[in-house]
């Protein structure tokens, strides 16, 4: 009998603390926001500078919005076994996420295939996802990857991911094209790493070129973790390509292929998406494997969706700014992205000024004109950015150079 | 060179088995003919199975001795580079040429060598001595624990503030290894090419594998090696000191793991924490396919799985070669239970 009435003590107690901790707004309770970024293993050194990103659009805003106290919290989403983004600790993430009543937003993943999973788990929680790094076009376009998507991400029906970069129907387009007009390549020989990033943009590069003329002698799926890939650079040698496209990323082994082809004499420009946009990527190929040669042969090009933050104008360039005084290092590609995707979440919190989920993912879902580094900008009906700038880069030195823009540039002073 | 250019045209020729007719199909004309590609992609296979044969050699003689599988060797291989890529950056040996180039290989050879076999002795003492006696169960389970152990102190060096490790900002991001050894062509055949780096794997691992026979088969120590692994009980009746040979054993095939992994660093120029666990993998195989415990075994099967990956690469696709390797390993120890070159099967782990 007294276990009874303890129980029935409980409840009310738990009851009571419910109504204590429904909405009221404003009411100044703490807000927790927490990433799930790929923070063990190479993509390390990119991700800090996403972190970085975040934290400096809280600290910004002076670690509150109205009376919401904001908590921020890291988390990882690789594993040391993998060295990359692990999908069994993605889930945790997502599940551990949705579980947490005091969590309104979560920022991430950085890699495509890792939303994949966390999407419809988040979906069924409505919890407003967005995604600093996600270029699979799949995950909100339909019609552009598999015929399932994104369908199968929305269980409940409703959008509750939002990303802040472009797509990569639009990077493997502007891949394809750059090596058709700029490097007036006719035969290209294309290699993917087998995972929905790398395998999506082959695909895309390999789709644009055959409609715009340009020939593909070799379309492979690599096995990431080999040694090297000596006996694949003997068979693209065979093939003869003017141009030799990787989708993957930098986790997927890209140096080492550059390097093998080099080593086997293949002095054919190598391009890859912005997987390998990171100072990782030449750490690992080895500078002196980057450069042109003499005859001009050789090269590497990373197209990146968006501008590189040396280019980026206007309050880009006031963010970059900002970011070495308090980094005192330039931030990475990806950086400017962590902080876009931090400050629409903040910005939709101030609007919603609740801590109900729902309301803020209508507030997220409603972000129009948005202004900041990346130019004034809004959220599409499929959760995709309307900006469009793409930018191609080199190595030069050991460094990453630019070389052109494409797409419209959204306008900077609004 | 002239004679060099020779001797390896004869080579192709007693290769392709086609003798004359083979001949115009070697052009240097910058387009690989069939013929052409067929024999780079063997030339790139023997290359790289000689790296895993020398590898598998260090599995198949610590199993050979006490029945364990050292899941522990690909990942104390993984830390011999580490070593061998801290010793380039202390001294500066990027800028090494000539003679001094040379003796700087030849150096990094030697410490890689003494470091694995010293480690993987070391290993041997603290982790699998003391087990000696238990199930063969416990022993395979310390291994692996082991194993993670130097994972995991690969990713702390890796991290060491140096250049070569990059300032060691992202202790996990993979390494450039420095091409210490140029990618000269030594020989080229039409547009076959045999670079300064098959030289190199060649210039290693065949000396190494003759002196080991030599070890094993005419030496005091390996006899009593051979006496151990036959059995161990009787050897200690003999007045074998069964625990100084295993440690020899251990000693012997960690170095040869670290010949292997300066060999491979120098070969591929990318070295990470992870990469243990291919090595250790594909020279596994290898081990198993030429008859674990047997030491001709280990060379065959690496060299084969060295060039079936080439030619899986090349005619099949290279997303399929692990299928291939693997499925070519099934049907081997469906028929063939205890490996190709193996002995009677009997009872193991």
């Amino acid at each position: 009998m007294i276990r009874r009435t303890a129980s029935i003590v409980a409840a009310l107690t738990g009851a009571a603390f419910l109504f204590a901790a429904a909405p009221v707004p404003g009411d100044g309770g703490t807000l927790k926001i927490v990433s799930s970024l790929p923070r063990t293993g190479s993509a390390n050194s990119q991700t800090t500078s996403m972190v970085n990103g975040i934290k400096m659009a809280i600290e910004e805003r002076g670690g509150k919005v109205d009376d919401w106290t904001i908590s921020y919290e890291d988390w990882d989403d690789a594993s040391p076994q993998k060295g990359n983004w692990d999908p069994a600790v993605e889930a945790a993430n997502a599940n551990k996420a949705a579980a947490d009543t005091q969590i309104v937003g979560y920022i991430g993943t950085y890699n495509s295939g890792a939303s994949k999973i966390a999407m419809p788990i988040l979906n069924k929680a409505g919890l407003v996802m967005i995604s600093p790094g996600n270029t699979y076009p799949g995950l909100t376009k339909p019609g552009t990857g598999e015929p399932n998507e994104p369908r199968i991400y929305r269980p409940s029906g409703k959008i509750n991911y939002f990303r802040v970069v472009p797509t990569d129907d639009i990077q493997g387009a502007v891949a394809a094209e750059f090596c058709m007009k700029d490097l007036s390549a006719k035969k290209a020989f294309v290699l993917h790493d087998r995972e929905l990033y790398g395998k999506g943009i082959a695909d895309v590069f390999k789709k644009t070129s055959e409609g715009a003329g340009m020939q593909i002698v070799g379309f492979e799926g690599i096995d990431s973790k080999a040694s090297n890939y000596r006996s694949l650079v003997t068979k693209i040698r065979a093939a003869n390509p003017d141009v030799v496209f990787y989708g993957g990323t930098t986790q997927t082994n890209a140096a080492q292929i550059l390097k093998d082809l080099r080593a086997g004499g293949c002095k054919v420009p190598f391009v890859s998406p912005d997987g390998t946009f990171e100072e990782a990527y030449i750490e690992a190929a080895g500078k002196e494997n980057m450069e042109r040669d003499e005859k001009g042969g050789g090269g590497v090009y990373i197209t990146f969706g968006g501008l590189p933050a040396k280019e980026l104008k206007g309050e880009g360039a006031e963010f970059v700014k900002r970011y070495m005084a308090k980094f005192g290092k330039e931030p990475e590609g990806y950086a400017v992205y962590g902080y876009e995707a931090a400050r629409v979440l903040l910005d939709a919190i101030d609007r919603a000024d609740t801590k109900d989920r729902a309301a803020i993912l209508a507030a997220v879902a409603a972000t129009k004109d948005f202004t900041g580094p990346l130019g004034t900008w809004s959220f599409d009906l499929n959760g995709d950015t309307t900006n469009r700038t793409m930018s191609v880069n080199t190595v030069k030195n050991g460094k990453f150079e630019f070389v052109k823009a494409s797409g419209t540039a959204p306008a900077q002073d609004h | 060179m002239l004679r060099a250019a020779a001797a390896a045209e004869n080579l192709a020729i007693a290769v392709l088995g086609q003798a004359g007719a083979v001949l115009p199909a070697f052009g240097a004309d910058g387009q690989l003919s069939g013929q052409e590609v067929f024999s780079q992609q063997l030339v790139t296979g023997l290359s790289n199975g000689m790296i895993i044969a020398l590898i598998a050699i260090g599995y198949t003689m610590v199993y050979g001795i006490i029945e364990l599988i050292n899941f522990a060797h690909g990942d104390l291989c993984m830390l011999g580079a580490f070593l061998a890529l801290t010793i380039v950056g202390a001294l500066g040996m990027a800028e090494w040429s000539g003679v001094g180039g040379v003796g700087g290989v030849v150096l990094l050879l030697f410490s890689a060598a003494v470091f694995c076999g010293g480690l993987n002795w070391s290993i041997d003492r603290l982790a699998y001595r003391p087990l000696r006696k238990a199930s063969k169960l416990s022993l395979l389970v310390s291994a692996i624990g082991a194993s993670f152990i130097l994972v995991n102190l690969g990713l702390f060096w890796g991290g060491l503030p140096m250049d070569v490790f990059a300032g060691g900002g992202s202790s996990a991001a993979p390494k450039d290894f420095p091409a210490l050894v140029s990618n000269r062509d030594v020989l080229t055949l039409g547009d076959v090419r045999w670079t300064l780096n098959d030289l190199l794997v060649l210039a290693v691992t065949v000396p190494l594998m003759v002196a080991l026979t030599v070890l094993v088969k005419f030496t005091k120590l390996g006899k009593a090696m051979r006496a151990v692994a036959q059995n161990p009980t009787a050897a200690q009746l003999m007045g074998i000191d069964v625990d100084r040979v295993i440690g020899s054993t251990f000693f012997i095939g960690g170095a040869l793991g670290g010949f292997a992994t300066v060999v491979y660093s120098l070969y591929n120029n990318t070295i990470s924490f992870q990469m243990g666990y291919r090595m250790g993998m594909d020279a596994f195989i290898a081990a198993v396919l030429g008859g674990i415990g047997n030491l001709p075994g280990a060379v065959l099967g690496g060299l084969l799985i060295g060039v079936v990956r080439s030619m899986s690469d090349q005619y099949v696709e290279a997303r399929w070669t692990n299928a291939v390797v693997f499925g070519i390993l099934i049907l081997i120890l469906v028929f063939r239970p205890s490996g190709l070159l193996g002995a009677k099967l009997r009872e193991k782990v």
